[in-house]
């Protein structure tokens, strides 16, 4: 029952149909559907592939440049496909849907082969680690020794710095955008409240609630107004919305008749949550978001971000956002420095921008040229 | 303000040993670290501020990190670099003592460049036109320009001495019609720039 997936070109790799995939909470699991969407054309030798991990709420669509038409775009057009910063006329592109995902990829929506209905609560706890070795099984499986380069934005970001540490010579190069080693109590605190919004939503059902006529949509549209939130800044707020009053919608069931009109930042919340709603599974959010909050490289302190980094051997980009507070600036810094105290190749930038954590997602000339600029360099020659 | 380049940059990497570990503060488009990176096999990295020259030392394959020099203490831990290297930033920066501190903590050695303000003409146009004087090395009004903190090659010899600041070497330059040209005598009437290799006593 994963959401009904629009892209033409998806394909899926499976493996570990003997439940012979080991998570790192130690349990054996399969079989694992991978789905995922390849753009340009592998060179001869296989030295072209660039893999791209997409964030939180992301699927395998990074680009658009080979849509027949526009009805599905491509999460991060601005930077990915042809003639783009990451040409995929020069680059084979390779997205896949995170494992725990609702886009084709094995998550809680998925079918359960051994019952013939869908996991619901009954698929296993997920980690970033564990999203990432999923991923490198479909690079293996595609014959590709060495990529050119693994790039990520947030979630995507930290799983390019899982890929990185455990995975250190898979590329030539990683890009981590807007993105941390482990997420801060402050965002933990906002992802706990939307996973509480879903929970408590009276159609969740203990997470069983496929196939039934009403869903857990309510839940799962407040924890997104909640994320939302924290993907936006104070600066970028005021200046999108400020206190302008929604007038079009004051007369709609939607608009708050006893608490006066509707501001612009409450319909836009709804408007996102609602769009949310419709293409999300509210069990994914759930594993996804607890997998994002548990990720720390340094175990909760039992190993130290100089060790976890020692065995980094390639160039390294790490690029943040000045407004960004959801992975902020001093996350990345704190990466980048100890990347630059162990002597490794890294570039770090803060790139100047008032939207907030999207500012990776939007067009942003700076991170396009620092994108380019770097990937120039790498030369899987 | 434009860096007198060739000269001071050959001058600099005279200095620096062959495949050691160099912080260059304020290091610009990179031109120092590509420079030091080719002809003495460096592991350099750059501290910038500005957006548009982090990504110029990109293009270039020079490791830069993004970090506003006023944000001391310098993150990184004591004596890690053989040379932190200052060009013609000093004078731009709010507490230059503190910074000097860092990149004596940080560094083994340090090589900072500056312009000198003892420099007779521009002691001269400020005795005769009683206005903040303007040369091609400082060419900036004093309402705009990014040199807050001027100081004298004298200056700088008093600052080492109340500092426990050894001068292992220095080098003077000044501008000609020829390019820039060594000054051997009277460097703080005539020269332009001055360079510095200093340590900790």
């Amino acid at each position: 029952m994963s959401k009904i997936i629009p892209y033409k070109n998806i394909k899926y790799y499976t493996f570990a149909e003997n439940k012979d995939f080991c998570l790192e909470s130690g349990e054996m699991f399969g079989p694992i559907t991978v789905a995922y969407e390849t753009f340009g054309t592998l060179n001869e030798d296989k030295s072209n592939a660039v893999l791209i991990f997409h964030a939180l709420t992301g699927d395998s669509h990074v680009t658009s440049s080979y849509d027949d038409d526009d009805s599905t775009p491509g999460w991060w057009d601005s930077l990915v496909g042809r003639g783009k910063e990451v040409d995929t006329d020069k680059y084979f592109v390779i997205c896949a849907n995170l494992l725990g995902g609702c886009m084709g990829s094995s998550g809680p929506s998925s079918i359960n082969s051994d019952t013939n209905k869908p996991y619901g609560s009954s698929f296993p706890f997920i980690s970033v680690n564990d999203m990432v070795n999923v991923q490198k099984k479909l690079v293996d499986s595609l014959g590709i020794k060495q990529l050119e380069c693994v790039i990520g934005g947030s979630l995507g970001g930290m799983a390019t710095v899982s890929m990185m540490t455990n995975y250190p010579d898979i590329a030539r190069s990683f890009i981590v955008i807007a993105s941390a080693y482990k997420t801060s109590s402050q965002i933990m605190a906002f992802y706990e409240v939307g996973r509480n919004a879903i929970l408590a939503d009276p159609y969740y059902h203990e997470g069983n609630y496929y196939g039934k006529e009403l869903q857990p949509e309510r839940g799962l549209g407040i924890a997104r107004m909640v994320a939302h939130i924290t993907y936006l800044s104070t600066t970028g707020m005021e200046n999108k919305f400020g206190r302008m009053i929604q007038e079009n919608v004051i007369n709609e069931k939607l608009a708050y008749s006893r608490f006066g009109p509707m501001f612009a930042i409450e319909s836009y919340l709804r408007h996102q949550s609602k769009k949310f709603i419709a293409r999300f599974d509210a069990n994914s959010y759930l594993y996804l978001t607890k997998a994002m909050d548990m990720y720390d490289l340094t175990q909760g302190g039992k190993k130290t971000l100089a060790s976890e980094f020692s065995n980094v051997n390639k160039k390294v980009l790490i690029i943040s956002f000045t407004s960004d507070w959801h992975f902020t600036p001093s996350d990345s810094w704190e990466m980048a420095k100890e990347l630059a105290r162990q002597g490794k190749d890294v570039s770090y930038i803060n790139i100047e921008s008032s939207y907030g954590h999207d500012s990776f997602l939007l067009p942003n000339e700076m991170q396009e040229r620092a994108v380019e600029s770097f990937l120039k360099n790498v030369g899987g020659k | 303000m434009k860096l007198p380049k060739e000269l001071v940059i050959s001058r600099i990497s005279d200095e620096v040993a062959h495949g050691s570990r160099v912080l260059d503060l304020g290091c610009g488009d990179g031109t120092l670290l590509k420079h030091l990176k080719e002809v003495r096999n460096v592991v350099g990295y750059g501290i910038e501020i500005d957006s548009n020259a982090i990504l110029s030392c990109i293009k270039k394959d020079i490791n830069v990190l993004h970090w506003n020099l006023n944000d001391l203490p310098l993150d990184f831990p004591d004596h890690f670099y053989d040379t932190v290297i200052l060009t013609h930033t000093l004078q731009q920066v709010l507490r230059p003592k503190e910074l000097i501190d860092e990149m004596l903590r940080v560094g083994k050695e340090v090589i900072l460049s500056f312009p000198n303000f003892g420099q007779y003409k521009l002691r001269f146009k400020l005795l005769t036109g009683g206005r903040m004087p303007s040369t091609a090395t400082l060419p900036d009004k004093w309402y705009e320009t990014p040199n807050i903190k001027l100081l004298t090659v004298k200056d700088f010899y008093d600052f080492c001495e109340e500092n426990q600041i050894e001068i292992l070497t220095h080098y003077f330059f000044r501008k000609s019609k020829f390019g820039m040209v060594p000054v051997h005598n009277f460097a703080n009437l005539r020269a332009d720039v001055a360079i510095f290799k200093i340590k900790r006593k």
